[in-house]
């Protein structure tokens, strides 16, 4: 009886204070002294708002951190080189927007434009490599870890070009200087590392690096977007806000909306490897549905900017853009069964894409809740019917019949997968059909 | 989840009611019903809402279009129909609801400790060990050990074993009702805030909606609604120094007028804009006075920053010009005498004649401030088609208010619209800038014209003269027209050009550059059958004298002399308007020489110019006129607690897994004790698979695994 006894009262896991190891307390010292640093300095510039959120994100951030370790060396590393950045634009004592073109640094890698586009170059040398990894024989694990590795560079530089931009937007003019998540550049920005980073996560939960080639795909293609929308459209100059958008409300709604539709077009690529794992040993080519549909709307995607595109410079970089589309159909067309190999377990994909399917629409939901509280300070009504909102409404209503239908009916499997790839169509014209082909209050990214 | 999802099930009453109540508060009818709002509002969405009748009649066909009215897909969101679906909505979570509260309550309550020993069997993650100790002792520790953990334990001492019951993540139930009853709540709170009680007015309260126009004060009773009215949403707009307490609420076949308790006195509105011209700030300097406490209030109204005042909320919502005065002048555009000078209001029109034809003028608008990119011209060298990788990288390295093509915005001043009809009721709209504005490195006046709003503005530019006014450039219209001026320009030309030679070439010369000139001023009447196709003047008329006369061999250089002979009477011509005007002569200089070749372009094209005389904008007081939006929204309250209950409802329902566990101890036969456990959540996740190895770990030692 008394071995018994002692052996119970033996393993109860320990308490979560007792778990934080020395670099989690040296990490939440860093963030409270870099925070009371900022109060000691600035705190005369700030309202009382103001202070009491930048005393209330070093708790925050702390435990984002030793909820998911990796954020202490992102943040760590972002501080640095965006402080770097700043320090780079002094110039006799005052900030000044010409340095980005004097010193090498910013010109090269840290003014926002810059970071941007190394952003992108990594996110699509991190796909490359997830793909290489997945379909290569020998060293697949060892190509999917570079790849992982250029993903988590490519969040940094995207968290520092969007911190140096947000700078940069002071030294513009000071009425000009606000968050960077203003228009539909900004956001593609945002969308691009927060898919990322929470894939990343389940990529740490789930200890396989298997479904980056999916989930990269993704957050490639907004680059590709985003590229576009640079070159052609020159839309990553900053604007200032207008009246309707000078709110706070912005910097909650905006990110947790893009929370969501990050988590929910990471559970479309989940579902859609899904697809293709179930899908691999299939010879009848009509049967390969998923792929197909895939190809069809990737190369549907320059038609659906034909009107503008084909008149303006942009056309060569959609046919680019087809023929890459293309090739990515054609590849999994043909690798599939090695793909279906080397994909995680059923159970696995099934998981992850529940899991982010839950973030998303909690988030979601806050979000939509937001918009709704600040629609009714800037247009008179927290709710009118106005097509995003109506649009967003129909994305909530999906993934919440699909979370009644998993949690309540059980649904799983195939369905389950065809629904949250169909998701993503809905979530797409809500985040970006609607800009481009329905008018309203909206109307703050125009394509 | 252990709520069910099929119906309520009525325990007394007819068969039909019992299955009518089952299907209502089912999930599938849920489901059903939140299919088609989906659909609705795809339509709503895709549907432009709201437009007049004639937009749709035009764009489905009169056929289609009263269908679509018919079913109310024009304003979907108000739509019977719409509303009806809601309230079934909320019926059916209501019933929902209703139906799942007091088993939830009695699971909160209960441990389920008195579950049978062989049903432990039937669970998908179960294990089993043999321990060495007795049941009650172990029973005891393994429950210390839970509640450690955070479980909720209750022990059953039963003859043949202990049964360790155990639970927690219960919030996951409580946040299934906080989430559904937000539902009903913000739907409920919407409802209210919609236009039901306003329709309920004209069912019940004989209101209806006012059609004519006039006067808001003559206005009969039974088009207002009482200012104690609990819910509306209106607009209302007030021009600087006015006051007004009627707000307007536009309904599909008219308007209501909705009486405030308070009047809002507009003191003035103010626009700022950035740099970019992009606009930085709207706002209304109000003062709101009190109709029962006779108080009065001084505020600002902004866009995100709401006033509200006794319980109405004021919002910026947009603005208007509120009659501004301005004070036009005509200006000469055939060179022919006659004056204009008008004065009148943006909004108001005036009967006028312009070239003898009458005409009605209409003000629409004043804009004081035009800020115009002006920096293309310059940037369009580079040439777009010249891929250089290096320059097209390097130009996109740096700070984010970089652009490869350059953008130079600058305010222009303002400028008036203005529309001329005819008597046939055709109008013509014109843009006038007040100002000159540089254009290609030469500053020039504005005038633009266009015949439908859709088409945009095409511009007669009217060169400055030496004192940046348009009068030297009238002046020399004016001579053109002239016949005598003309005759003394033509004669001083052909003197000048052919000074000291043989008289014959210097009539010739005369006769060449006399008709040039009038071919130009649009005189030239050797065809006296005046061809309809003929240009009315300019350099279209010369070209088609060359066409018409001259062998296509020798056009070329016939135009060149032609127009080397045009420039030089141009150039006599104004002399002599300016010394006819009493004004100094024109140096023969660079800057003369500019002047006139915009002359002849803008004297050109005057001929083109639709009516004889445009009217410039001589001066302007502004007065702007601010709508707000009004509305009572007290559902609002009822809406955030639901949002509020929402997000805890999902995060609980998510986030939280419930799940119960039971371990059956019971003693053997040599003394020593087997243990069953099972563990059951309404979360089939890999989580709680994760947690049943950890339990196992933790509550049985060296467990023996169960092969299902």
């Amino acid at each position: 009886m008394t071995t018994a006894t002692q052996n119970l009262a033996l393993p109860l896991p320990p308490g979560y204070f007792a778990r934080r190891n020395l670099s989690d307390w040296l990490f939440a010292l860093f963030v409270a002294v870099g925070a009371g640093v900022v109060l000691a300095l600035y705190s005369a510039h700030m309202d009382g708002y103001e202070q009491a959120i930048l005393i209330g994100a070093v708790p925050a951030l702390v435990a984002l951190a030793w909820f998911w370790r990796p954020v202490r060396q992102l943040t760590v590393a972002v501080a640095a080189l965006s402080l770097l950045a700043i320090w780079l634009y002094q110039s006799g004592g005052q900030p000044d927007l010409a340095r980005a073109e004097q010193a090498f640094l910013l010109k090269y890698f840290l003014s926002s434009q810059s970071a941007i586009l190394w952003m992108s170059m990594l996110f699509f040398m991190a796909t490359a490599f997830y793909w290489v990894g997945l379909l290569s024989r020998a060293h697949g694990d060892g190509f999917e870890k570079l790849g992982s590795r250029l993903t988590w560079v490519a969040i940094t530089l995207a968290l520092v070009g969007s911190l140096v931009r947000w700078f940069e937007s002071y030294l513009i003019g000071a009425d000009v200087g606000h968050i960077p998540v203003s228009n539909l550049y900004e956001v593609f920005v945002l969308f691009s590392w927060l898919t990322a980073a929470y894939y990343l996560y389940y990529e740490d939960q789930y200890q396989t690096r298997r479904m980056g080639a999916f989930v990269m795909l993704v957050v490639s293609a907004a680059v590709g977007f985003l590229l576009w929308y640079t070159v052609v459209r020159e839309a990553h100059q900053i604007q200032p806000l207008v009246p309707a958008l000078q709110s706070w409300w912005m910097k909650l709604h905006v990110p947790a909306n893009f929370i969501g539709y990050g988590t929910f077009a990471l559970a479309a690529m989940v579902a859609f490897a899904y697809l293709i794992k179930q899908q691999a040993g299939e010879t009848r080519w009509h049967k390969l549905t998923p792929i197909w549909l895939l190809g069809v709307a990737l190369c549907f995607v320059p038609i659906a900017f034909r009107v503008r595109v084909v008149a303006e410079a942009g056309g060569s970089y959609w046919l680019g853009y087809a023929a890459v589309s293309v090739l990515i159909t054609l590849g999994i067309l043909l690798g599939r069964r090695r793909i279906a190999e080397r994909l995680p377990a059923p159970e696995v994909l099934d998981d992850v894409m529940y899991k982010s399917i839950a973030v998303g629409f909690a988030f979601f939901t806050i979000a939509t809740v937001l918009g709704a509280l600040w629609a009714a300070e800037a247009w008179g009504g927290y709710w009118s019917w106005d097509p995003k909102e109506t649009w967003a409404l129909i994305v909530w209503l999906n993934y919440a019949a699909w979370l009644h239908m998993r949690l309540m009916k059980g649904l799983r499997g195939t369905v389950a997968a065809w629904w949250a790839l169909a998701g993503l169509a809905v979530t797409t014209f809500a985040f970006l059909g609607v800009n481009m082909f329905l008018s309203g209050l909206h109307s703050y990214g125009t394509l | 989840m252990s709520a069910s999802t099929t119906g309520f099930e009525l325990e007394r009453g007819s068969h039909r009611l019992r299955a009518a109540v089952e299907l209502l508060s089912s999930m599938r009818f849920a489901i059903a019903l939140l299919s088609v709002i989906c659909i609705a509002s795809v339509i709503g969405t895709v549907l432009k809402q709201h437009e007049p009748v004639n937009n749709y009649i035009n764009q489905f066909g009169p056929f289609w279009a009263e269908l679509f009215g018919t079913a109310q897909l024009y304003s979907v969101y108000g739509a019977w129909w719409f509303l009806l679906i809601l309230a079934f909505l909320v019926t059916s979570t209501s019933l929902c609801i209703v139906r799942n509260t007091p088993k939830i309550l009695k699971d909160l309550k209960s441990y389920k400790e008195s579950v049978r020993e062989q049903s432990l069997k039937a669970f998908a993650l179960r294990a089993e060990a043999d321990l060495a100790a007795s049941p009650e002792a172990t029973a005891q520790s393994m429950g210390r050990a839970l509640a450690g953990a955070g479980w909720k334990v209750k022990l059953q001492q039963r003859e043949t074993g202990v049964m360790v019951a155990a639970k927690a993540g219960a919030a996951n139930k409580l946040g299934y009702l906080a989430a559904h009853s937000a539902i009903v709540l913000i739907c409920l709170g919407g409802l209210f805030d919609g236009d039901l009680v306003v329709k309920a007015q004209t069912w019940f309260q004989g209101k209806t909606p006012f059609m004519g126009g006039g006067m808001i004060a003559d206005v009969a009773d039974q088009h207002r609604l009482s200012d104690r009215n609990p819910t509306f949403r209106g607009n209302l707009l007030v021009s600087e120094g006015q006051r007004s307490g009627t707000a307007i609420l536009s309904q599909p076949d008219g308007v209501l007028l909705q009486d405030l308790p308070f009047d809002i006195e507009l003191k003035k509105f103010s626009v700022d804009y950035y740099s970019t011209g992009m606009p930085k700030l709207f706002a209304s300097d109000i003062v709101i006075h009190d109709r029962y406490s006779g108080e009065s209030k001084e505020a600002r109204v902004e866009v995100n920053h709401p006033v509200s005042y006794r319980g109405v909320e004021i919002y910026q919502s947009s603005f208007d010009d509120g009659g501004s005065r301005l004070k036009l002048k005509g200006i000469a555009i055939d060179g022919k005498p006659g004056s204009l000078a008008i004065e009148g209001r943006v909004g108001e029109s005036a009967r006028i004649e312009i070239g003898g034809k009458p005409m009605t003028l209409e003000l629409t608008a004043l804009r004081v401030i035009n800020v115009e990119n002006l920096g293309q011209a310059a940037g369009s060298g580079a040439d777009v088609r010249k891929v250089d990788l290096r320059h097209a990288i390097e130009g996109r390295l740096g700070a984010g208010n970089k652009t490869m093509s350059q953008q130079e915005r600058r305010n222009v001043g303002p400028s008036v619209n203005y529309k001329l009809r005819d008597a046939s009721g055709q109008a013509t709209e014109y843009n006038n800038y007040m100002q000159p504005l540089e254009l290609d490195g030469r500053r020039v006046f504005l005038l633009g014209v266009r015949d439908t709003p859709a088409e945009p503005f095409r511009y007669l530019r009217l060169p400055v003269d030496e004192s940046d006014s348009m009068a030297g450039f009238l002046n020399l219209r004016a001579a053109l027209a002239d016949p005598a001026q003309r005759r003394e320009a033509v004669r001083r030309y052909a003197a000048g050009a052919t000074e000291g030679q043989r008289r014959d070439l210097t009539q010739a010369l005369e006769a060449s550059a006399a008709r040039a000139l009038d071919l130009f001023a649009g005189v030239e009447s050797s065809n006296a059958a005046r061809n309809p196709a003929r240009p009315p003047g300019g350099l279209p008329a010369l070209s088609q004298f060359i066409e018409a006369q001259v062998p296509e061999a020798e056009r070329e250089r016939a135009s060149e002399m032609l127009l080397r002979i045009l420039n030089g009477t141009l150039f006599e011509l104004a002399q002599v308007g300016r010394a006819h005007a009493g004004l100094p002569a024109l140096a023969r200089d660079e800057r003369s020489v500019s002047f006139m070749t915009q002359s002849l372009i803008a004297l050109s094209d005057s001929f083109y110019y639709p009516v004889p005389m445009a009217l410039e904008l001589d001066a302007f007081t502004q007065v702007q006129a601010s709508v707000f939006q009004v509305a009572r929204a007290p559902g609002k309250t009822v809406v955030y607690l639901g949002c509020l209950f929402l997000i805890l409802g999902v995060f609980a329902m998510l986030y939280v897994r419930e799940r119960r566990l039971w371990v059956w101890l019971a003693p053997r036969a040599d003394g020593g004790l087997h243990a069953t456990l099972a563990l059951s959540s309404n979360r089939k996740t890999m989580d709680t698979e994760r947690e049943f190895e950890t339990l196992k770990t933790l509550l049985l030692q060296t467990p023996i695994e169960v092969k299902a």
